[in-house]
């Protein structure tokens, strides 16, 4: 599973893993909306450290899932962010935007 | 300036030829000896530009990409990925960051991942006829590259 979500009392971890690009993103878009739907976390902390590869199509996983839990008003977390993942993010200036640990 | 090794593919519009291209890209590559960080980057431009093809290029049908890749003297690469899709009307505002005309999954931002990452990015589109990407970026020159 590209999402596996471990949690309970409205704290929501999803670790994502494999290659977060255009053709898996739709999969772990749904199953990420589907858990915070269903959680309603106040916290949501997404773990990295399983992507192997992210371009811009984790951008718009990671900004919807920021979207979601905001208006839940709950708060995301980024971490264990790989070296490439993290370049493309700071390209993009998502880390102004989301919390990195 | 003269290539000294070329080599070119192409294939279908499908989603699950974005890491295909990408690899073939980053395996090309491998014979300068790039850096990791270096590998990296060429695989996060392709899957930028293949992905525009896909999603943009062909919205509503399948349709054929090509992706050819050059080599010079100076340790460059050239990456041309085309199209004979249906072409960008505004290529200046495609380029703008966080413009997309695609579904909630697009973030806008495939432009401005290419330009950070390669050193030049070049767009030619014709409304109706296609696209044609061409991404360039130069390699540290080290000791293990095969040509």
């Amino acid at each position: 599973m590209p999402v596996t979500c471990t949690g309970g009392g409205r704290v929501l971890r999803a670790a994502l893993s494999g290659e977060v690009d255009h053709h898996g993103a739709r999969a772990i878009m749904e199953e990420l909306s589907r858990q915070i739907d269903l959680e309603l976390p106040r916290e949501l902390t997404l773990d990295l450290a399983g992507v192997t590869f992210m371009d811009s199509s984790g951008i718009a996983v990671l900004l919807r899932a920021y979207r979601q839990v905001g208006e839940l008003g709950g708060s995301l977390t980024v971490v264990h962010v790989p070296d490439q993942a993290a370049r493309v993010l700071r390209a993009a200036g998502v880390d102004r935007l989301i919390k990195f640990a | 300036m003269k290539p000294i090794n070329e080599a070119a593919v192409s294939f279908l519009s499908r989603s699950a030829n974005e890491g295909f291209a990408r690899t073939a890209a980053a395996c090309f590559a491998a014979q300068l000896d790039p850096t990791l960080e270096e590998v990296n980057d060429i695989k996060t431009a392709v899957s930028e530009a293949v992905t525009n093809c896909i999603v943009h290029a062909y919205p509503d049908r399948l349709g054929r990409v090509s992706m050819r890749l050059r080599l010079f003297e100076d340790n460059s690469l050239e990456i041309q990925v085309k199209d004979w899709g249906v072409g960008i009307d505004d290529v200046d505002q495609a380029r703008q960051p966080m413009f997309t005309t695609g579904s909630a999954e697009r973030s806008g931002m495939g432009f401005t991942i290419m330009e950070s990452f390669m050193d030049a990015v070049k767009v030619r589109s014709r409304p109706g006829k296609g696209t044609v990407v061409t991404l360039r970026r130069k390699l540290s020159r080290r000791l293990g590259a095969a040509v």
